[in-house]
């Protein structure tokens, strides 16, 4: 029995943490209409940057913050020096990101080497809270926590002010966005640079339970893939949604067939593309 | 005049383990041969179908994957290829109705899931596939009791995979269903409107694609006599991605010049930088935002403007408003 | 028997009612002219006709036979041909290559990996012959890109001649086009034997009456006038629908 609700809990973590990692990736994907193959690697990027900055002092959410922002920095760059050379050209686009994310893999690699860092769990987080009668780990709640924050705050900003609103309309329909007189080539760098801030972010608030290694960034890219063709792209809701389903096939595929882990979640995935190719919460199709 | 210069190109590869110096560099050429193969069949749907896929590795690995299982399982060669084949076009079915679902970027993402599902199937799934410390088989066939131990035999048995790959897709370019399928690249709207059954076309333009990955597998099993989830990762699928996009979609001798590019410069690469990920990287970027044509198209039209610069130009039609290019 | 039919025949996108309940019926021989101004769902209609479109209602019956479920690529080897407001045509090929491409449509030959297409002898003589009809067939070799746009829009009317259609559906087959080649255009469609049915839309008036027997007057997506040439003409709605309202 505490087996399940362990995995419960684990599964509810993974998939705050997965929704962090896709919303950015759904919102690009939506209004650029480019998969952002470099995603994995800002996760990844982030988590090891800030494992220098809390080397050096830093305290955890500020290095959580500042690494969030590192990468955001360096998507900014990204988006403004190369991807809007090839505005137009969404598959050149997308292999640029591809190209990239080796890139930034290898630098890592060089210069964090090969061994995995752990990140220690933020002081004040650590040992368990009692909810309910039941311990839980207090970072893994807390984690959910600052999941469903981020969803009300994303959901906010979308719905709420005129840049979400600027954005909902460019991810509807581009080329009358346009014409309406949105900004839409400083749109798209606002939003490549806010999906790699919460990539970033998510990479180290991710740390203290996944660790960081090489070959992060391969694991999670295809876990925010799947998010967002079950949840349908350019939904927040559907991310949100998607992210939790995985979180759980994720973990109690993991526990209950541990080599199937990959298969448990192919499953899903071939049943939305099937049924319903433009995920659950989808408009348009993939 | 061409039919002259592709026998001596031909003559010329044919005879490569006599001039090439040294063993190392035979198995250089047999390398290049065989990812040749597999950007070949990339560019079948790369290039004429105009799918990109970015999980073809998977393909490739699983035909590898089956080959290695069953030689294990005391298999004779026959079976070993035959089956290994079945198997990816099986797969390849299963890619292409799951993938086919979208098209354009739907369709590069869909077929990244599945390629990194492959990926993780090979590195999870111990018990299948022996994880991280890869299939071993014993030897390498002795197709008509011929030894392929050599590195010069390996070769001359690859050329001949090599050229029948490269006869086949010639034959289809110039075929009425390699017409086919070019027009659903170009216009696939237009080609529905016209009675052609455009998913069925790139279903088959995949499967195709699929075999000769499976081919270029099965022989890459048989060189290395090792199989590991190294092959079926992302990197893999860019790799020979960057095979067809180097040396342009085009033409046939596009992907060939991109394979042989592309092996010698990850050879080349890793004897004296470390860092091969991060130059494979670097290449990508550059050759899609500087040369997005590729290598070969791009060479000859930097040869055509040089020779324009002294010729006075041809008007052409400047295409007129409301022109469309359907999708 | 009618050519075509349309029956009660409704499209929304998202909330946009796009086709609203149209009903239509084209004899066979007949030139019927569709018109409309922008936004009437003109366009639509002919999609939902080839099947590019499903509609959430209503029926189309092509010489009596039911093909509201039959899939668009079926259509063609039915007997209905279109061409599109928009040229699409294939630019990296040839006037002749476009033209065969049309040909192989229809021919059990498209399945074919084997032999090479260049041989096929009777495909393209075939294909010069469409060109000839059009008469560009000088051009036959020359690529789409180094072509006119008049030229492309005759290309266009090839490539659906091409195919024999029983039903041919011509989308807005003079835009773009100088008087001169309007009145060129409008030669090759009157030229067209009998035995073709013709639809036609436009938007500009002056060319496409020459050619009308038949009009039908399209507005947000419903039929609001329907009658013979000098009928729709003098008909107080069409004024109105046409000078603004």
């Amino acid at each position: 029995m505490s087996l399940w609700l362990v995995l419960a809990v684990n599964s509810i973590t993974l998939g705050g943490l997965l929704f962090l990692l896709s919303a950015g990736f759904s919102l690009i994907f939506g209004l650029m209409k480019i998969p952002n193959l470099t995603h994995g690697s800002f996760f990844m990027l982030g988590a090891y940057l800030a494992t220098s900055l809390i080397a050096r002092g830093f305290n955890f959410w500020t290095a959580a913050l500042v690494g969030g922002l590192l990468v955001a920095a360096l998507g900014g760059i990204v988006e403004r020096l190369i991807l809007r050379r090839l505005a137009g050209a969404e598959l050149a686009q997308v292999l640029v990101t591809l190209g990239l994310s080796f890139m930034i893999a290898d630098v890592c690699l060089m210069v964090w080497t090969g061994d995995p860092i752990r990140i220690d769990t933020p002081a004040g987080l650590r040992g368990a809270t009692s909810v309910m009668g039941l311990g839980f780990p207090t970072y893994r709640l807390a984690i959910s926590l600052i999941a469903v924050i981020f969803a009300a705050a994303l959901w906010a900003l979308l719905d709420r002010t005129r840049l979400g609103a600027m954005i909902r309309a460019g991810v509807d329909d581009p080329a009358m966005a346009r014409v309406v007189g949105i900004r839409v080539s400083r749109l798209f760098t606002i939003v490549f640079c806010l999906g790699a801030w919460l990539a970033g972010f998510a990479g180290v608030i991710g740390g203290p339970i996944l660790s960081v290694y090489p070959g992060l960034d391969g694991e999670m890219l295809p876990l925010a893939l799947v998010v967002v063709i079950l949840g349908g792209t350019g939904s927040l809701v559907g991310s949100l949604v998607g992210s939790f389903v995985v979180g759980f096939l994720y973990n109690f595929g993991q526990a209950m067939f541990p080599e199937l882990a990959y298969v448990v979640l192919f499953l899903p995935m071939l049943i939305v593309l099937v049924v319903r190719p433009q995920g659950l919460f989808g408009r348009q199709t993939v | 005049m061409k039919r002259l210069a592709l026998v001596a190109a031909l003559a010329i590869l044919a005879a490569a383990p006599l001039w090439v110096g040294g063993t190392y560099y035979v198995n250089v050429a047999s390398q290049i041969l065989i990812y040749a193969i597999f950007a070949l069949g990339v560019n079948v749907l790369a290039g004429y179908a105009g799918l990109v896929s970015l999980g073809h590795a998977g393909l490739f690995g699983i035909a590898a994957y089956g080959g290695a299982k069953l030689m294990s399982a005391g298999h004779g060669q026959v079976v070993v290829t035959v089956g290994g084949l079945a198997v990816t076009l099986v797969a390849a079915a299963f890619f292409a109705t799951l993938s086919l679902r979208a098209t354009g970027l739907g369709f590069v993402m869909i077929t990244v899931a599945l390629g990194q599902i492959v990926w993780g199937v090979a590195y999870r799934w111990i018990s299948l596939t022996n994880g991280d410390n890869g299939i071993s088989i014993g030897g390498r066939p002795r197709p008509f009791g011929l030894s392929l131990a050599s590195p010069a035999g390996f070769y001359w048995a690859t050329f001949v995979v090599f050229l029948a790959a490269v006869a086949s897709m010639a034959i289809l370019v110039a075929s009425p269903f390699g017409a086919s399928v070019r027009g659903t690249r170009d216009q696939a709207r237009r080609m529905n409107a016209l009675g052609y059954h455009v998913w069925m076309i790139r279903f088959l333009a995949f499967l195709f694609s699929g075999f000769w990955s499976g081919v270029a597998g099965i022989l890459y099993l048989y060189y290395n006599q090792f199989v590991s989830p190294q092959m079926v990762a992302l990197t893999a699928s860019a790799e020979v991605l960057l095979m067809v996009i180097s040396g342009g979609t085009a033409t046939l001798l596009g992907p060939i010049v991109g394979a042989g590019l592309v092996v010698v410069m990850k050879n080349v690469a890793s004897a004296y930088i470390e860092r091969w990920n991060f130059v494979l990287g670097a290449i990508f970027v550059a050759i899609v935002v500087f040369m997005p044509d590729g290598l070969v198209p791009g060479t000859v039209r930097l040869g055509r403007w040089g020779l324009a610069a002294w010729r006075p130009r041809a008007p052409s039609a400047v295409p007129a408003p409301g022109e469309d290019d359907g999708r | 028997m009618s050519a075509l039919a349309v029956r009660d025949l409704e499209k929304s996108f998202g909330g946009l009612r796009v086709t609203a309940g149209v009903n239509l019926v084209v004899e066979r021989g007949e030139r019927r002219l569709i018109l409309g101004p922008n936004g009437a769902g003109k366009t639509t209609l002919f999609n939902l006709i080839t099947g590019e479109t499903r509609p959430d209602g209503g029926s189309i019956t092509f010489f009596d036979r039911d093909i509201t479920g039959v899939p668009s690529h079926r259509r063609a080897h039915l007997g209905i041909g279109r061409t599109y407001q928009i040229i699409t045509l294939f630019p990296r090929e040839t006037l002749l290559r476009n033209v065969t491409l049309s040909l192989l449509g229809l021919s059990p030959l498209r399945w074919n990996p084997f032999v090479r297409l260049e041989r096929q002898a009777a495909l393209v003589a075939r294909a010069r012959a469409v060109l000839a009809r059009v008469a560009l067939d000088q051009l036959a070799e020359r690529p789409l890109t180094q072509t006119s746009y008049g030229e492309r829009r005759r290309v266009e009317i090839a490539m659906a001649l091409a195919q024999d259609p029983k039903v041919l559906l011509l989308d807005e087959p003079f835009a773009g086009l100088s008087i001169e080649e309007r009145r060129d255009v409008l030669r090759l469609v009157s030229g067209i034997p009998r035995d073709v049915t013709i639809v036609m839309i436009e938007h500009d008036m002056d060319v496409a009456l020459d050619f009308a027997e038949r009009i039908t007057v399209l507005h947000f997506g419903e039929v609001v006038v329907e009658g013979s040439r000098r009928e729709v003409v003098a008909h107080p709605r069409t004024r109105e629908i046409y000078l603004g309202e």
